[in-house]
């Protein structure tokens, strides 16, 4: 790598040529200010706050799109870019809702710390505030235009990382304002859900819909029994609202939280992943085997799932007809469960705790009232129980370890892995191997699906059937791999796809970090690594070998694929318009 | 009802005519600005139906086209009446009355700034310095200069148009 060195505020640094003096500056540990830079995401240069003084230029360069040269000398800290950035972001303050004590992100806003950072105290600039939109039609996504300071930085993400691209900024000047098309609601265009929109904003303009007062009614009534189910990747990502390390492990935590809120039930959604495993797994054995539609794609994530029905209706057939594990469980809450306790599932008041944003649209869908009820009733994100659990003043670090409830609550480490990109494969290739070979696997690690790249490629062999197998994570990705199939140019039998890069432990519902934060760390890995430690921590680590979903079949559904797996936990999908 | 039909099959002529144009542009990204020029010069606007077959030919997305349109004040989201009426805001005029002579004309004609009334007759937009400071306040119809004016002269100049 050629490298240049420069001076950055009278100190020697060597970076690589094609760097840029924030990152040079970086490296030499220089703190400077960003606002609308997300690395390698957003680096547009549009906010003005990373301005440096460059001797020989005529005036504040952005340094965040400024490459490097031999011999440059750069000052971060003169009066002059203290007094623009100064005046920046008094000039971004005085066209900004300031009711930061009651705004979702207080204390989480990079706004905010820029204003303490900088020493800001007052803003010199009255004057009218741009008319702003409030959108809370989208079940899952809320924006708010009086909050946005027009970073671009969900413009980025929807357009390059999901490759969705409903949001733009629309008009110019003073009346610039982020949003869909004729200003319409996220509701009305082809949305996803996925909520990485909110996890880029650096400020409260996109929040999750928040429906933490429905469960506090539910809670409060004594009528009702309310259950929860939590999600593969809440056990690695609830910790960081606590205060606790990126990726903290939390399972014992989650259910003596849970029941502390009030729940009379706490399950857990990995058991429905260990049944969505052998709904899936049969389901692919028997196409491979019976000539059935291939390549299967995986279903466990509705915000693919609506991205399949906008943006690849022809490849609608090609998905896994199985329910995601939630959508499985709800279901079966109000079924088997109901039943089995002889409880009235009028009185089931089901709760689901996700990563996501796009499930909380998902559990509305038409397709998902199975048990004669809406199978699962309220969703909440990651952010929203944290919430409910601060306001109810219980510290999940201060809690005892506690277990699951059973039957629902009992899983393995294939259900856990679901969380991660490539889980739902690797789950499935532990289950499908041994069913097919009825031999034990030597290894059941499939590290060849793992790992944080965007498509992740296997050929496996199954007692002489060579399986290909594809994975991707992140809705741009996705479309590599979908575009292969449709020109026929793979032969792939078997892709998983998650929405949201990383896998479920990147989802939208989930903690946010600041532009800084993910600079310095891949938050997707740190957690996708606990949940494979959650994995070999395991006694059991293959789904079939699950007692309760074994003895949910033998008392209940009878056999995968059969007529009351395809009544509960199997699904259709819609084509939708993409304008 | 004849009229209304005749419209509509005006309006399905020029979208198929835009679709015609479109085909040199399909998967061409870069070409949205000159391929929307082209559509507004056959539809005269760019409604949603445009916008759509622009995006679909161009493969960009619905958003990306009309973010482009609304940043650009040269390209309009509705139909222009047959007088386009544009009021000069610029400094001169402005402090000379410009403001009551807008005002005055949004009576007359019953329609808000960027507004085309019903029979697509009149559009009434504000415009920057018209370069007319000497005759200020000034507005200009078509190609057509007005100056000197007071809100009372509003409607003679209004009926030469009728």
């Amino acid at each position: 790598m050629e490298m240049v060195t420069l001076t950055i505020d009278g100190i020697k640094v060597e970076a690589p040529k094609n760097s840029t003096v924030l990152e040079a500056a970086r490296k030499a540990g220089i703190k400077i200010p960003t606002l609308c830079f997300l690395k390698g995401v957003n680096e547009i240069g549009a906010c003005r706050m990373c301005v440096v003084e460059v001797k020989g230029a005529r005036s504040l360069q952005t340094s965040c799109v400024l490459p490097v040269s031999e011999g440059m000398e750069v000052i971060t800290n003169s009066p002059a870019v203290r007094e623009s950035r100064k005046v920046t972001l008094e000039l971004l303050l005085s066209d900004h809702n300031l009711e930061c004590p009651t705004c979702i992100r207080n204390l989480n806003c990079e706004l905010q710390t820029l204003a303490e950072e900088l020493g800001i105290q007052s803003i010199r600039y009255p004057g009218v505030k741009s008319k702003a939109q409030y959108d809370d039609f989208s079940p899952s996504i809320v924006r708010d235009t009086s909050k946005c300071i027009l970073c671009r930085r969900c413009v980025s993400t929807c357009h390059n990382v999901q490759s969705v691209g409903v949001i733009s900024p629309n008009y110019r000047g003073f009346e610039t304002v982020i949003a869909p098309v004729f200003d319409m609601s996220l509701n009305e265009v082809p949305c996803v859900n996925c909520g990485q929109c909110i996890l880029a904003c650096p400020v409260g303009a996109l929040k999750e819909k928040d429906d933490t007062h429905k469960v506090w009614q539910a809670l409060a009534d004594p009528d009702l029994h309310v259950i929860v189910q939590t999600a593969p990747a809440i056990r690695v990502s609830l910790g960081e609202e606590f205060g606790g390390e990126l990726g903290g492990i939390v399972t014992k935590k989650l259910p003596a939280a849970l029941r502390r809120l009030g729940f009379d039930k706490v399950f857990d959604t990995d058991f429905s992943a260990d049944l969505t495993i052998m709904e899936e797994g049969s389901e692919f054995l028997d196409r491979l085997q019976n000539g059935g539609k291939l390549p299967l794609i995986t279903s466990c994530s509705p915000g693919w799932i609506k991205f399949c029905e906008h943006y690849y209706p022809e490849l609608l057939d090609n998905l896994s007809t199985c329910k995601s594990p939630q959508q499985m469980f709800g279901a079966l809450v109000k079924t088997y469960y109901a039943e089995k306790t002889g409880i009235d599932p009028a009185k089931i008041f089901s709760v689901s705790i996700m990563p996501c944003t796009a499930k909380k649209y998902e559990c509305q869908r038409p397709e998902m009232f199975s048990s004669g009820y809406q199978d699962v009733d309220v969703v909440l994100t990651t952010r929203e129980l944290s919430r409910m659990l601060k306001e109810a003043g219980i510290d999940l670090r201060k809690l005892p370890d506690e277990e699951f409830d059973e039957p629902l609550g009992i899983s393995t480490g294939a259900g856990a892995i679901f969380g991660a990109t490539g889980g739902v494969m690797e789950a499935a290739l532990r289950t499908v191997y041994e069913i097919v070979t009825k031999k034990e696997l030597d290894n059941i690690d499939f590290t060849e699906v793992r790992g944080v790249d965007g498509v992740k490629e296997a050929t496996i062999d199954i007692d002489g059937t060579k399986v290909n197998v594809a994975v991707a994570h992140g809705l741009a990705n996705a479309r590599k791999i979908l575009d292969k199939v449709k020109s026929g140019e793979a032969d792939y039998h078997f892709i998983e796809i998650m929405c949201c890069p990383g896998g479920c432990v990147g989802g939208g519902g989930q903690p946010i970090l600041s532009a800084e934060e993910r600079w310095e760390v891949d938050y997707r890995e740190e957690r996708a690594n606990a949940i494979y430690e959650v994995d070999r921590n395991m006694k059991l680590r293959k789904s079939h070998e699950n007692p309760a979903v074994q003895t949910l079949y033998k008392e209940y559904l009878g056999e995968p694929l059969g007529e009351k797996s395809h009544k509960l936990l199997h699904t259709h999908y819609t084509k939708r318009d993409l304008f | 009802m004849a009229v209304a039909l005749n419209q509509q099959q005006d309006f399905i002529e020029k979208l198929n005519k835009i679709e015609d144009m479109l085909k040199k542009y399909q998967g061409k990204r870069s070409a949205l600005i000159q391929a929307l020029q082209e559509a507004q010069a056959i539809m005269g606007y760019l409604p949603i139906e445009v916008q759509k077959l622009v995006a679909e030919n161009l493969g960009v997305t619905l958003s990306e086209v009309y973010s482009t349109i609304t940043f650009y004040s040269f390209f309009n989201l509705k139909p222009i009446g047959k007088y386009h009426i544009r009021v000069c805001l610029g400094t001169a005029c402005y402090v000379r009355g410009a403001e009551k002579v807008l005002d005055r004309l949004k009576t007359e004609l019953g329609i808000e700034v960027g507004d085309t009334t019903d029979d697509l007759k009149f559009t009434l937009d504000g415009c920057r310095c018209i370069g007319a400071c000497g005759l200020a306040p000034a507005i200009i119809v078509n190609d057509e200069v007005y100056g000197r004016l007071t809100p009372d002269k509003i409607p003679e100049i209004l009926k030469k148009f009728e």
